[in-house]
């Protein structure tokens, strides 16, 4: 702590520092010599190509890819052409800008994504030199061509090439040249020995910078700040020329001998072999000095130093900083962090400040945490608190999901509380996408939770990955609506009989999707039920349809194919039954046609019922006999429907012709509900033993009842007749049921 | 207004006040006036949630039922659809939605409940009607607090889609449902099961929380078990006549969400010289929960011992009006006043039940308990309906008496009387052509009863049935041996008389009016489900071993970790809370068992009871059947 201004320099008002990121991890042979390095911006991945070595051009030089803190993220053999440039696109996709125009697309774990060209003419006349460049729009591409002209992509994601116009004078390679990004246009700067001009789609335009003479010397180094805003020239003649990009103001101008200038905010950085001057508006500078080959990667409030065996960060300390640490600073934050040492408590006297929100204190700390763990040495993505705030949480996580680094995201999500759908389950989304290798689509209307049993779904789907299936099964079933997702999504990209494959060997798809055919397409279903030879189902499936027929033919036609898939599966009750049902629909036709009887889809008991109410009793006796009905019910239909009509007359004859196989209470207890207590009375003598209490009582006759009861010495016949005599009127009897079941009890 | 919730051991008004809350915000995101357009199987569970002036009080003015066509005039500002994801549904939807009035636009909003389905949106993309919605949202409405100590997810059909169209989605919203639970109540630290969907909610609870291990709530456990029962574990139940007053009111008239519609005649008003009014024809409807003080009292003993808990309330009351007469002073007779509306309202209700009592009645058994009841009301000068005719009492004795013999017949299945040759019972109840169901759910109960029935006694019932009632029943026949409810024998020995004495299932000297055993409820059958969850509370499973691989499912125990410091700290006598999840619904009796149990004074546990739909042996048939020309145009 003590020693946190040691390396504090000052440079006018403001003080700069550079502090060490890491040790970089990687184990370079010849440092960053002869290398094309690209370095991303915010801490991003750093790409290492070996330049081509002229003189055997068969050897393979080997593309690295390694973290900011030097731990390898990819590495393979380049096999296509020669590379000019080497460069990061905003999402982190490696662009390889090869000396015949293409440029190879990488994502940032070496694998190919896809290629483009930059055009005929670049590839006739190939590349000289080439700059890639972010805008608002995206990542752009400028080629300068053997034939000494630009072309421009703006947007590499929509590519629009722009040839732009010649510039007057030009006879080899300019000195040096540079993308600006101006009124929503790029345009590129070029330098021409002392001459400066600009050129855009339309035009080429000489300018000259205020303050830096145009005879004076030729511009052999340019640099435009990380905002676009600025712009640093270096001359032949040392001088060093910084002002606004637009080159209207002058800002400084100061002389110097020095070699590579990188310039940012009010200050620029100028770096040769092995010094690095920091020269700021008011004419000082700081001198570093480098041990080993540097390149220097810009930032938004600093500059990245990376050697072959350091990573660095040279900024202007920042105001905060400054503030707490600054000597003799009397700022709350050294205040605070006195107090701090004092009472080793972190949030010292937050307490205390009833009227300070602590959100922002809250959210600061939550930040800080954040920006420790993806600087961790593993993750290696160093930012600033102002790189970060620029750069969003969004993009953050969108960086350490392309790193795949899902856990880290996921917490970092969870951490930050980032809403779900932007967090969470867009993280789990990718990582979806990249174990089932499916388009990102699909996952977009699923909550997160959602995500993982449909990940595991579709791994069961296409066997991507070899898993314990009966482990996996339990969780792969959470909600018809996922697998209908799926099953849905598969239906329309594989062919029928594939389909029908997959669903085969996923029961719970299977069943869903039939019960979504079941709605929605009763033919599929037929289809499934016929691949898996389901007789069973199919016979089912046919009854179903029968039901939906208005004609007797059809219906008749689907119950036959009911009755075939029966056999098929074995099942005889059920193909007997529905043979059954044929029968009867034939012959109810028959009587409707020659009768007049509207008997089509009664069942067999009321087709009977109909038949005896209408006097057909012959017809009636014959469907007795053909389908079999046991005597029991037949005696039934035959008393009810008799009673029905109250042909009590018949039904007296009913009764004698034969031994009721039913017994005689029905007799009674049907006249009673028919409201005869007369006729009711005639069948309670016939009535077995067993059932005359009831039958008694069921003709209102409560001391036949208590007769029966008491003979029959029956203790809970005698409660029931009881219950039924009213105190007051049946005394007597009540006395004597009474006795009786005493005498019964004793017993 | 939702007094009912606060009663239990569980403040289960907690989970409310979360579920109104999430309908809040969604209302206040489709600012302005607002028509609803309602499926209409949502309006019954959406009532236990919220009432008409929730809604109103945001900007609610009208309310629809979806249907074909146009939505009814209304000059509000959104119209918003609360469905369940069908497809048939969208189809419905989307016609409306074409048919709005393009000269005045109005903003369409959808809040599927209780999730999103892709499906349903694709389905309204194809129809083109999708980027006509503002908002399209899902209201998580899994657990639904029912009662002080009773949770339901309303789902009519999940014993349906899991036992026989093998769609576990219910089992999904169950876990989901007991994942909010556990984030407003706390871990449960022990998870027990037993069945196949038991495992399988328990699998994914213990998945889902692994997945939310980051964001583990604070939360002193309030349950210290969950224990989780599939239905098919006990078949038995549901198909027995339910036997208190609950269950029986729910036999008869059907409780659905709450409320059950009764015949309107008994509650008529009658006013003195007002001889000739008129008989009301619309049913009437009332609400059934804790928060009414005498139904609280009544709705779980046995129906024999309602007469005389009734007739006890009707004196007190009456001495609680003739108080009046001894308020002498002016501060007794403020008193007095004061007391008034409670008495009034205790008076209402008591006059409500004994009507609903005597309904019953009508078709149950009559005993003397009855008229000394009704004397006893008489006496209260309560507004008593006379229908103590002899015309009324001779027309419900056959009614009485078909219910005994069923009642007879049922309780011998259970006994193991006969259940391996055909019933004469069952035989003569077809030939009289009963209703379909009642048969059903004898055959089933004999079958269950005598762990399938022999192949010619089997296909015997299924012919006279398919003769009787139509061939079209064949595939009700099928679905119900898919589920198993009806089976042939196979060659194993019938376990059921073991599984009936280990777990002491049949009671022969029940006590119904001050029962000691829970077998009360069925005059004599104690639940299988519930004896299970007695058993575990004391000894424990491990007794019952032998029997617990009898019954379908494998058994389980899993233990949650709960956050050092949240560990509870019981109090000498203190009770354990335990959760009784029924996968598949439960019943009125099962739970009246339970409530039983929590109340013994030594049983050292108190239950609070989820299902996924409160069943009886009707609704949980007819969800199993299958006719065919439902679907006819």
């Amino acid at each position: 702590m003590a020693f946190v201004t040691a390396n504090w320099n000052p440079l006018g008002d403001a003080f700069y520092r550079k502090i060490e990121l890491y040790e970089m991890g990687w184990n370079l042979k010849d440092g960053l010599r002869d290398c094309l390095v690209a370095a991303a911006p915010y801490g991003g991945p750093i790409a290492l190509l070996k330049a081509h070595n002229r003189c055997s051009p068969s050897a393979r030089p080997q593309l690295e890819i390694f973290s900011s803190s030097g731990l390898p993220l990819a590495s393979f053999p380049w096999k296509s052409g020669v590379v000019k440039q080497l460069g990061w696109t905003v999402s982190d996709d490696l662009l390889c800008v090869q000396e015949d125009g293409t440029v190879l697309v990488y994502d940032l774990l070496g694998g190919f994504k896809r290629h483009f060209s930059m055009g005929n003419e670049v590839s006739q006349s190939q590349v000289l030199e080439t700059k890639i460049f972010h805008s608002p729009y995206g990542t752009g591409v400028a080629i300068l061509t053997g034939a000494l002209r630009f072309t421009l992509a703006t947007n590499i994601d929509d590519i629009k090439l722009r040839r732009l116009p010649e510039v007057p004078g030009l006879q080899g390679a300019p000195s040096c040249w540079a993308v600006l990004t101006q009124d929503r246009q790029s345009k590129v700067l070029v330098a021409n020995g002392s001459h400066l001009f600009v050129l855009d789609n339309t035009a080429c335009t000489p300018v000259t910078p205020p303050g830096l003479s145009p005879q004076a010397s030729s511009i052999v180094h340019m640099c435009v700040s990380f905002s676009y805003k600025y712009l640093a020239l270096l001359t032949d003649s040392g001088h060093v020329w910084m002002g606004t990009s637009n080159l209207k103001f002058v800002l400084l101008l100061f002389s110097c001998r020095c070699r590579r200038p990188k310039s940012q905010q009010p200050s620029a950085v100028v770096m040769w072999d092995g010094l690095l001057l920091v020269v700021g508006e008011c004419k000082e500078t700081i001198q570093y000095h480098l041990d080993d080959d540097s390149i220097l990667v810009p930032e938004l409030d600093g500059v990245r130093i990376i050697s072959g065996t350091h990573h660095e960060l040279l900024q202007e300390v920042p105001g905060a900083c400054e503030e707490i640490f600054k000597i003799a600073s009397m700022a709350p934050g050294a205040l605070l962090l006195e107090a701090h040492k004092e009472y080793e408590a972190a949030s010292f006297g937050k307490c205390f400040l009833s009227n300070f929100p602590p959100e922002q204190f809250v959210s600061m700390c939550r930040d800080l945490r954040v920006l420790n763990a993806v600087r961790d040495y593993t993750v290696g993505i160093p930012l600033s608190h102002t790189q970060f705030k620029q750069m969003t949480i969004q993009v953050l996580i969108d960086r350490l999901v392309y790193r795949k680094l899902y856990p880290l995201a996921i917490e970092v999500c969870r951490y930050l509380k980032t809403p779900e759908y932007q967090g969470v389950s867009r993280v789990l989304k990718y990582w979806a996408c990249y174990k089932v290798c499916v388009c990102v689509y699909l996952f977009t209307p699923l909550l997160y939770s959602n995500i993982l049993y449909f990940v595991l779904f579709l791994q069961l789907l296409f066997n991507k990955v070899a898993l314990n299936l009966s482990k996996l099964t339990p969780y792969c079933m959470p909600s018809c609506m996922l697998v209908y997702t799926v099953v849905m999504y598969l239906k329309n990209e594989l062919n029928r009989g594939d389909f029908f494959m997959m669903l085969r060997n996923q029961p719970v798809a299977l069943s869903l999707y039939k019960q979504f055919c079941k709605h929605q397409e009763q033919d599929t279903l037929k289809d499934l039920f016929n691949q898996d030879d389901d007789h069973e189902e199919l016979g089912n499936f046919y009854v179903k349809a029968s039901y939906k027929e208005q004609r007797l033919e059809a219906r008749i036609a689907h119950l036959q194919s009911a009755v075939d898939e029966y056999y098929k599966a074995k099942n005889e009750f059920s193909a007997k039954t529905t043979e059954d049902e044929m029968r009867l629909l034939r012959f109810q036709r028959k009587l409707e046609e020659e009768k007049g009887e509207q008997l089509v889809g009664f069942s067999l008991h009321d087709t009977m019922t109909t038949l005896l109410s209408v006097g057909l009793h012959k017809h009636a006796e014959q469907l007795y006999k053909d389908f079999r009905v046991p005597d029991k019910r037949f005696w039934w239909l035959r008393l009810k429907a008799l009673a029905e009509k109250e042909d009590w007359e018949e039904l007296e004859k009913f009764s004698k012709s034969k031994k009721s196989p039913i017994g005689y209470l029905p007799f009674v207890e049907v006249c009673i509900k028919h409201h005869n207590k007369y006729e009711a009375r005639k069948y309670v003598s016939k009535v077995t033993l067993e059932q005359k209490v009831k039958a008694h009582l069921a003709v209102g006759d409560v001391e036949g009842a208590a007769e029966a009861a008491i003979e029959r010495r029956n203790e809970s016949e005698i409660g029931t007749v009881l219950s039924r005599c009213s105190a007051t009127t049946d005394h007597l009897l009540v006395e004597r049921l009474n006795r009786a079941k005493a005498t019964v009890a004793k017993k | 207004m939702a007094s009912h919730l606060f009663c239990g051991r569980v403040n289960l008004n907690i989970l409310r006040e979360a579920a109104r809350k999430d309908l809040r915000e969604f209302l206040d995101k489709c600012s302005g006036s607002k028509a609803i357009v309602w499926d209409e199987y949502l309006t019954g569970p959406f009532g236990l949630i919220a009432q008409y002036s929730l809604l109103k009080e945001h900007e609610v003015e009208k309310m629809f039922t979806l249907k074909a066509g146009r939505i009814p005039s209304a000059a509000v500002k959104n119209i918003v659809f609360f469905v369940r994801p069908r497809l048939e549904l969208m189809d419905i939807i989307a016609e409306n939605v074409a048919s709005e009035d393009k000269l005045q636009p109005r903003d369409v909003h959808i809040l599927f409940v209780p999730r999103r389905s892709l499906l349903c949106e694709q389905r309204l993309k194809e129809k083109g009607v999708l980027n006509s919605f503002t908002n399209i949202d899902e209201y998580i409405l899994d657990l639904i607090p029912y009662d002080g100590d009773l949770l339901s997810m309303e789902s009519e059909s999940s014993f349906r889609e899991c036992y026989l169209e093998n769609d576990q989605t219910s089992l999904y919203h169950a876990a989901k449902g007991l994942m909010n639970l556990q984030a407003l109540y706390g871990t449960i630290p022990q998870i027990f099961g037993k069945g196949e969907c038991a495992r399988h909610v328990a699998n994914m609870m213990l998945r889902m929380k692994r997945e939310f291990a980051g964001s583990q709530t604070q939360i002193l456990p309030v349950f210290d078990t969950l224990l989780l029962l599939d239905r098919n574990v006990d078949l038995l139940t549901p198909l027995a006549t339910q036997l208190t007053y609950e269950g029986l009111i729910d036999e008869i008239f059907g409780i659905t969400n709450g409320y059950v519609k009764l015949p309107p005649e008994k509650f008529a008003q009658k006013k003195q010289g007002e001889g000739g009014k008129e008989l009301p024809t619309e049913p009437k409807k009332l609400q059934l929960n804790s928060a009414e003080e005498l139904y609280a009292e009544i709705r779980d003993k046995n129906f024999n011992a309602v007469g005389a808990a009734l007739s006890k309330k009707a004196k007190i009351i009456s001495a609680a009006f003739e108080e009046r007469h001894n308020a002498k002073t002016v501060g007794e007779i403020k008193q007095f006043v004061s007391q008034l509306p409670h008495m009034q309202a205790a008076r209402s209700s008591l006059a409500n039940h004994t009507s609903i009592a005597e309904l019953i009645k009508d078709i149950t058994t009559d005993s003397w308990l009855y008229f000394i009841l009704c004397n006893m009301v008489r006496n209260a000068h309560l507004n008593m309906p006379d229908v103590f005719s002899q015309t009324a009492l001779l027309s419900c004795v056959s009614a009485s008496e078909d219910f005994f013999d069923s009642l007879t017949v049922e309780q011998e299945f259970m006994t193991g009387v006969d259940t391996d040759k055909v019933s004469t019972y069952i035989e003569d109840c077809i030939a009289q052509k009963d209703p379909l169901i009642k048969i059903l759910r004898l055959v089933c109960m004999q079958s269950v009863c005598n762990n399938g029935l022999k192949q010619k006694v089997l296909d015997y019932y299924k012919k006279e049935i398919l003769q009787t009632y139509g061939y079209k029943h064949i595939l009700t026949l099928k679905n119900l041996e898919k589920v198993g409810l009806l089976k042939p024998q196979s060659t194993m020995r019938n376990n059921y008389p073991t599984i009936r004495k280990t777990l002491k299932l049949w009671m022969e000297d029940a006590n119904e009016q001050n029962p000691n055993d829970i077998s009360y409820v069925y005059s004599g059958y104690a639940p299988l489900s519930v004896r299970l969850t007695q058993v575990l509370a004391r000894p424990g499973w491990r007794s019952i071993e032998e029997v617990l691989k009898m019954l379908p499912g494998p058994h389980f125990e899993e233990r949650q970790q709960v956050p050092t410091g949240l560990h509870k700290k019981r109090q000498p006598g203190e009770n354990r809370t335990t959760l009784v999840f029924f996968l598949g619904g439960v019943t009125y009796a099962e739970i009246a068992a339970l409530r039983f149990l929590s109340n013994m004074e030594d049983s050292g546990t108190e239950y609070i009871i989820a299902a996924t739909k409160l069943i009886n042996g009707t609704s949980w048939i007819k969800s199993l059947m299958d006719s065919p020309e439902e679907n006819l145009p």
